[in-house]
């Protein structure tokens, strides 16, 4: 029971501190702080099903939400080119003045479906060219000598490398320098709905995933962090510099919402004021997030409760004894490591969403992956309602910690002597960094005094 | 014969643009993976903090350097960083035995398995990062950094005749109409790419310069150094039979902490030497040193965990692949193939912003098809 009155107590104390924030900032910034603190819980949740389930140490929990967040871009903002159509079309008609914008759209279409049909040829080739070089491989095997065969696997890459680099390298450069506007310079997406978005995001990095484990899962432990740290730095590094899939870091505005804007709220049929239709808006958004991790916060508890969850317990406490009992051991740890991936990708997705834009220069992990790790450790490791507190109130406390540390910074700076200005300046400026400090020191105090977590897991590993 | 002429200039561009930047850059991969491998090896768990106690190493030369300067000393033409180096070692050495007394000592009491400790590890990283951006900031501050002084404070022209006639310039301020001494130390180059171009009258040529040579002699130094500290001594060897079996080295009268506590020391003097000589080549940046630690691991892992050698020949091959994988042939190809061949195009597999993408190419390769390494580490 005393377990029971534990869970009341920390979720009573943290809707106070949200209504708390409400009252004394302002509503729209406590709600936008719930937002973010319940998307951190779904990350956290994906994170605590690899670490607090099966003892795996994903440091790339920053990779895998930037891939959630990729797909937002990748399906659910239109297709430029055929904006540019729709664009070309509307001005046609009332062609009035627009003389230059229509000549110059006139000139870019077809240049740019050209270059898009590059593009699809320079990977087709680039595809056929690796396939042909796998099954040339395959074929002689056993025929060559190791060497005659790798030269020629070699050529054979070569070939298809300089083929897609001669149609890719023009392409993309069409594709980098046209569009209907400045903001739309790159592929766009599919236009589909952003629910799909969130749905596909996490398929991807359960894809990711997928190819990790493959390759890391099984070996030493630590394996899996590095082996993730790398993922995580190389999708950043091509996000940021591949600008006709994502604009680089230029960033992607203008994401669609799964809730009406802002805007719409405020004309017809809603009506609303202009303060009323921002709360309402982050109301919306709010409760669908709500709902999202209701549902998979259910899932996780049932799942964990379930025979399987039984099964992975024991696993992860005694590899050997699981094994020995039939389990197919790695088989379970890939599928824990791909689940939880899937509910990171989808986290990546929903932050993406929240702030309507994609921003890969954003990424970074002290925010993305560090974070996480904390809130699930402060929260519980094992425990999923322990993941959902973490979130909540790591995320709290990250926040407020930034006015909070200036405003110390401000006093500590207005209190020195006057010699002492230079330092309060540069104090002031080094404000940031603080957080890493705080959160490095936060992580290994927590992990070390308590281990366990605020809501501790109900069956304790031994 | 021009001919001739053509292959011996695409090899010096070769030599200049890749085998030069990739032998200093392996020396200070391999500093850094010995560093972990000893870590590895000992203590069983991936340092993740080893980056930024490079980073932390670099950090205390250049202050020491920036206080030396403000002090009006410059020991111009050796470089103050690397005079420093003894305190940045110790320093750094200091601080990692202080850290695993109060972090890690506490894992391995309790004998939490080992994805706890890396997991403090990460915490530790970020703990230092933190004190490292706290106190010196994230912004790149090159070793012999422009500084500037009001006219009275230094003497000119004793600082010219020290520094040479590029290194001291007085300016004026015009917003207030001051005089200032701007003083960079010179780098100390031994001949540059054009004086070369100049008495070889080749087209293509490469320079030396004195951090460059003295990071590879004093990587081979430490190398060789380690490696007949841990063959010959005796404590080299109890730390060798702690590694190999620890349960046995304890039943033959090995004190653990001992092992350890030197183990630390060695870590951080050597992260603090790679981090020293990486930045007065490079420059000071923390997040430099945090990019470093995939292809540090990479080396380690390739080399087989726990094996010295293997992490100074792994840190060597992964910078050679790294920097000839993302290399841009277009000019070797211009001088190798005949003149109407000539290319317009790049002839570049990655570019460069892909560089670590190699390194954990490698780290996969070897993951999938020799776990163990090439030395066949544990």
């Amino acid at each position: 029971m005393v377990t029971y009155r534990r869970y009341w107590t920390v979720f009573s104390l943290l809707a106070l501190l949200i209504v708390l924030t409400g009252v004394l900032q302002s509503w729209s910034f406590a709600l936008g702080l719930l937002t973010v603190g319940l998307i951190s819980a779904v990350m956290a949740l994906g994170f605590n099903i690899q670490w607090g389930y099966a003892g795996q140490l994903n440091a790339g929990v920053m990779g895998f939400a930037a891939i959630g967040a990729t797909a937002c871009v990748l399906v659910s903002m239109p297709w430029v080119t055929a904006e540019m159509a729709n664009t070309l079309g509307l001005m046609l008609a009332d062609p009035t003045g627009q003389a230059e914008a229509i000549e110059k759209l006139q000139r870019d279409l077809p240049r740019r479906l050209d270059a898009e049909r590059q593009l699809w040829l320079a990977w087709l080739i680039g595809g056929l060219g690796a396939t042909l070089a796998w099954v040339v491989n395959r074929l002689l095997r056993g025929h060559l000598s190791i060497l005659t065969r790798a030269s020629v696997v070699v050529v054979i890459l070569g070939v298809s490398l300089a083929l897609f680099n001669d149609l890719f390298e023009p392409a993309i450069k069409v594709i980098e320098s046209t569009g209907f506007g400045d903001d739309s310079k790159y592929l766009g997406g599919l236009g589909l709905p952003i629910l799909l978005a969130w749905c596909v995001g996490g398929l991807l990095a359960a894809a990711a995933a997928w190819l990790i484990a493959r390759i890391a899962l099984g070996l030493r432990s630590d394996y899996l962090a590095i082996a993730t740290l790398g993922i995580s730095e190389i999708v950043i590094a091509i996000l940021k510099n591949e600008g006709w899939l994502t604009r680089g870091v230029l960033n992607v505005t203008g994401l669609p919402s799964p809730v009406p804007s802002v805007a719409a709220l405020r004309s017809v049929p809603f009506n609303l004021a202009a303060d009323a239709s921002l709360v309402v808006n982050k109301l919306f958004f709010v409760a669908f997030i709500a709902a999202f991790l209701g549902f998979f916060l259910w899932l996780a508890h049932l799942a964990l409760n379930s025979p399987w969850g039984r099964m992975m317990r024991a696993i992860r406490d005694n590899e050997e004894a699981a094994n020995a009992m039939g389990k197919d051991v790695p088989r379970r740890y890939r599928q824990v490591f791909i689940l939880g991936s899937f509910l990171i990708g989808v986290g990546g997705a929903m932050l993406a969403t929240n702030v309507l834009q994609f921003e890969p220069a954003g990424y970074q992990p002290l925010r993305y992956t560090f974070l996480i790790w904390v809130m699930v450790i402060a929260g519980g490791s094992g425990n999923n309602f322990g993941a959902v507190v973490g979130g909540l109130l790591i995320w709290f406390v990250w926040i407020q910690a930034e006015p909070a540390a200036a405003w110390l910074f401000a006093v500590v700076g207005e209190n020195l002597p006057e010699e002492g200005s230079d330092l309060a300046r540069v104090l002031s400026e080094r404000a940031p960094q603080m957080r890493t400090l705080v959160m490095g020191f936060l992580l290994l105090l927590v992990l070390r005094f308590a281990p366990r977590g605020l809501l501790p897991e109900a069956m304790q590993r031994k | 014969m021009l001919f001739a002429v053509d292959l011996l200039n695409a090899f010096l561009w070769i030599f200049n643009f890749l085998i030069l930047p990739a032998i200093t850059y392996g020396s200070a991969l391999a500093l850094g993976a010995l560093g972990v491998t000893l870590v590895f090896g000992i203590l069983r768990f991936a340092n993740f903090a080893h980056g930024d106690m490079m980073a932390f190493g670099a950090m205390v030369s250049l202050i020491g350097v920036e206080l030396l300067n403000q002090c009006g000393i410059y020991t111009y033409p050796i470089p103050a960083g690397l005079l420093l180096l003894p305190v940045a070692m110790a320093a750094t050495g200091l601080l990692a035995v202080s850290v695993d007394r109060v972090v890690f000592s506490y894992y391995r009491r309790i004998k939490s398995p080992p994805v706890v400790v890396v997991m403090a590890s990460i915490g530790v990283m970020f703990l230092l990062n933190g004190i490292t951006r706290l106190i010196k900031g994230p912004e790149l501050t090159p070793f012999n950094e422009r500084r500037t002084f009001a006219i009275g404070d230094v003497d000119p022209v004793a600082l010219t005749d020290q520094l040479g006639a590029k290194a001291v310039v007085v300016k004026t301020d015009f917003a207030t109409q001051q005089e200032f001494v701007h003083v960079s130390e010179p780098e100390v180059v031994f001949f540059t790419v054009a004086e070369f171009k100049k008495a070889t009258g080749l087209a293509e040529g490469f320079g030396l310069d004195l951090i460059q040579v003295l990071t590879v002699v004093l990587a081979v130094a430490v190398f060789l150094g380690l490696l007949w500290f841990l063959a010959q001594t005796r404590t080299g060897k109890s730390m060798r039979a702690f590694s190999d079996n620890e349960d046995l080295a304890r039943l033959s009268g090995i004190d653990p902490q001992r092992v350890v506590t030197i183990t630390w020391l060695i870590a951080g003097s050597l992260a603090a030497l790679a981090g020293t000589m990486y930045g007065l080549d490079k420059g000071y940046k923390p997040f430099t040193y945090f990019q470093m630690l995939l292809p540090i691991f990479a080396a380690t892992i390739v080399g087989g965990i726990g094996r010295p050698q293997g992490a100074i020949l792994g840190g060597f091959l992964v910078a050679f692949t790294e920097v000839f994988v993302t290399a841009n042939y277009k000019k070797v190809a211009n001088y190798v193939l005949p003149d109407s061949w000539e290319m317009a195009g790049n002839l570049q597999l990655l570019g460069t912003e892909y560089k670590f993408g190699v390194s954990f190419l490698i780290l996969v390769v070897v993951l999938l098809f020799r776990p163990t390494g090439i030395f066949k580490g544990r």
